[in-house]
């Protein structure tokens, strides 16, 4: 709205300190041997995700990210570590003994290997299209006119409205589905 | 350091939004009163609902500190620091001590978004607009920071380590998630008639077309019932229940601790009050007239719609602690069917209606401050209102259970003749 607003100063200082919170969050999300310390670690990291959309300007992919995953997806997650009651700690690890961790170790050093190759023959960078640099002033232009949330709502319920459909048949089917599993095994019961 | 003070230094026109430089400093300034004040309010209310419940039980309430018992509210702060704050020996420390702040945050930040006025101009700087961040997804940001409120609930119910605690952070999260769906729902008819998600833009609207509780009664009826239940007040107060869970999540808080979560509490009947108001209520819109929506702006309609707003969100306030203080708490059953099986389906048909009318309405031509537009949408209401309270719901919610016994029932309770074929029918 105002690119003035913002100091590139104060902007870089805010991707640092949302990029870099994110990712000591992530670290202690996986070392976190209580599930609901680990799920609130998880918590903080969605929301420094939220605020990294918020300052790409993509403040409803912000708002939905908190909406869903911190509000929604997380809370249910909690529920579920309550209501199973995990007992004792020191039981739960999943990865046991030291072979475990060591091809842990080196399955996520090759992943973040293979991360700085690609970024370092700027693959990311040649995958992006050409004429994004067109298609995002376009967008910017149509959300100067209509707000932040229709030049989202209008292709989604036109251009894409049988993808959208055939996503809400499938996520129905997998709620019924559900029920129906978690049915059966009560009345074996 | 230079950039900035150039910014600050650039004079504007009072009748357009500021600098940037100016946004930011008055931002700040917003952000700081707004806070004092609210801080202040959620104190009071605290005092207002002793008032009251003292006033609807026919006794005389707090009236010991300062004249009239107007300094209760600081007295409690005070005896609440001084007590001894407890930690169990098998709580979950970190979580246990952050539970309270977590509960009290997200009441705190929706704040933020709600216009409590109409814009103030400033000689010098601009027009200020009078909400904290009037940000472009308002709605959203209510709706997901609104989601958030669960967590200090269930954080304090499960680092206790207490059984107690643990079934009233079980319940409040259920609670939560259930009626955040039918209250989601109910207001995307706002959005559909709004046609916007900015909460300035959501008043304009109702100034224009008229308050929202006319043309969507039911939709603010979703609203209020399901604000109830995400701020845990009776009839949905399951998650502290006394008589059957203790005090429920925060059996185990004490001191200062636990004086967070009633605080968060209020803070949060403070802010569903102010969203009801902006939502449904007009926002800061002064009733029946037209003057006080439009430019020129100036100090003395800020202060009359700042007027407005806070009367209005004082009328809710009130019907909340009203509420408390009349209606028996629900059974969780009940309550679980009453938010999956009642509300959601019945939000999820008014969408559908309100949809397909502002459809048929747009494609016959009718524009949406037009007498033919909200005409139709008040014959639409006016069904709805009559098929939802006087036929589907009688002798449930609103209309008192007696109405659903028949009168030779009423006859045989009156006689009192039968009172053993009573306790045999149960079920009946």
């Amino acid at each position: 709205m105002q690119p003035n607003l913002f100091h590139p100063l104060a902007y870089t200082f805010t991707f640092y300190f949302f990029g870099l919170t994110a990712l000591a969050s992530a670290v202690a999300f996986v070392t976190r041997k209580s599930p609901v310390a680990a799920a609130m670690w998880l918590v903080n990291v969605m929301f420094c995700l939220a605020g990294l959309y918020v300052m790409l300007d993509a403040q409803f992919i912000g708002a939905i990210q908190v909406l869903v995953y911190t509000g929604a997806i997380m809370v249910v997650f909690l529920f579920v570590i309550m209501l199973l009651n995990l007992g004792h700690v020191s039981d739960l690890l999943d990865a046991r003994g030291k072979w475990g961790q060591l091809i842990g170790l080196f399955l996520g050093l090759g992943l973040l290997a293979e991360v700085m190759a690609l970024n370092r023959h700027n693959t990311i960078e040649r995958m992006i299209p050409p004429d994004l640099a067109a298609k995002a002033a376009e967008a910017a232009s149509r959300s100067a006119a209509g707000g932040v949330i229709g030049p989202i709502a209008a292709p989604l319920f036109k251009e894409y409205l049988l993808a959208f459909e055939l996503t809400s048949i499938l996520l129905l089917a997998a709620i019924v589905g559900a029920v129906v599993l978690g049915k059966r095994r009560t009345n074996a019961r | 350091m230079t950039h900035l003070m150039a910014l600050l230094l650039q004079v504007a026109d009072p009748q357009l939004p500021p600098s940037a430089g100016m946004f930011i400093l008055f931002g700040a300034i917003k952000a700081g009163v707004a806070f004092g004040i609210y801080m202040l309010c959620v104190a009071y209310t605290t005092l207002l609902e002793r008032w009251l419940a003292a006033w609807i039980q026919d006794r005389l309430g707090p009236n010991r500190a300062g004249p009239k018992g107007i300094l209760q509210p600081i007295a409690d702060g005070i005896k609440n620091f001084m007590k001894e704050e407890t930690l169990p020996a098998a709580a979950s420390k970190t979580l246990f001590v952050l539970a309270p702040a977590i509960a009290f945050i997200p009441a705190m930040l929706t704040w933020a978004v709600i216009p409590f006025a109409a814009p103030l101009p400033i000689p010098g700087v601009g027009l200020v607009s009078m909400a904290v961040a009037d940000l472009p997804i308002g709605f959203l940001f209510t709706l997901a920071v609104g989601s958030l409120g669960v967590y200090g609930i269930t954080i304090a119910g499960w680092s206790s380590n207490n059984k107690y605690a643990l079934l009233g952070a079980m319940r409040a999260s259920a609670q939560m998630i259930s009626y955040e769906i039918a209250m989601g729902m109910s207001t995307v008819c706002v959005l559909l008639l709004a046609g916007n998600v900015n909460l300035n833009e959501i008043v304009a609207q109702q100034q224009g077309q008229g308050w929202n509780v006319v043309m969507l009664t039911l939709a603010f009826f979703i609203f209020a019932v399901s604000a109830l239940a995400e701020t845990n007040r009776v009839p949905f107060d399951l998650p502290e229940s006394e008589s059957e869970l203790v005090a429920g999540y925060h059996a185990e808080y004490s001191s200062m601790r636990y004086s967070m979560f009633p605080l968060a509490e209020y803070a949060n009947i403070i802010t569903s009050s102010g969203l009801m108001v902006t939502l449904f209520f007009g926002g800061w819109d002064i009733p029946f007239t037209q003057w006080d929506n439009m430019a020129p702006w100036s100090v003395a309609k800020t202060l009359l719609t700042l007027g407005a707003y806070f009367a209005k969100v004082f009328f809710f306030v009130f019907s909340f602690i009203w509420i408390r203080w009349t209606v028996p708490r629900f059974r969780y059953d009940q309550l679980m069917a009453l938010g999956w099986k009642v509300l959601l389906p019945m939000a999820l048909l008014y969408i559908t209606t309100v949809a397909s009318l502002v459809l048929a309405l747009d494609a016959a031509g009718l524009g949406r401050t037009s007498y033919g537009f909200r005409g139709a949408f008040l014959a639409m209401n006016v069904v709805f209102v009559i098929l939802v309270f006087w036929i589907l719901d009688r002798g449930r919610t609103i209309s008192p259970s007696y109405s659903r016994v028949t009168k030779e029932r009423i006859a045989r309770l009156q006689t009192g003749a039968q009172r053993s074929d009573l306790l045999n029918e149960k079920g009946a």
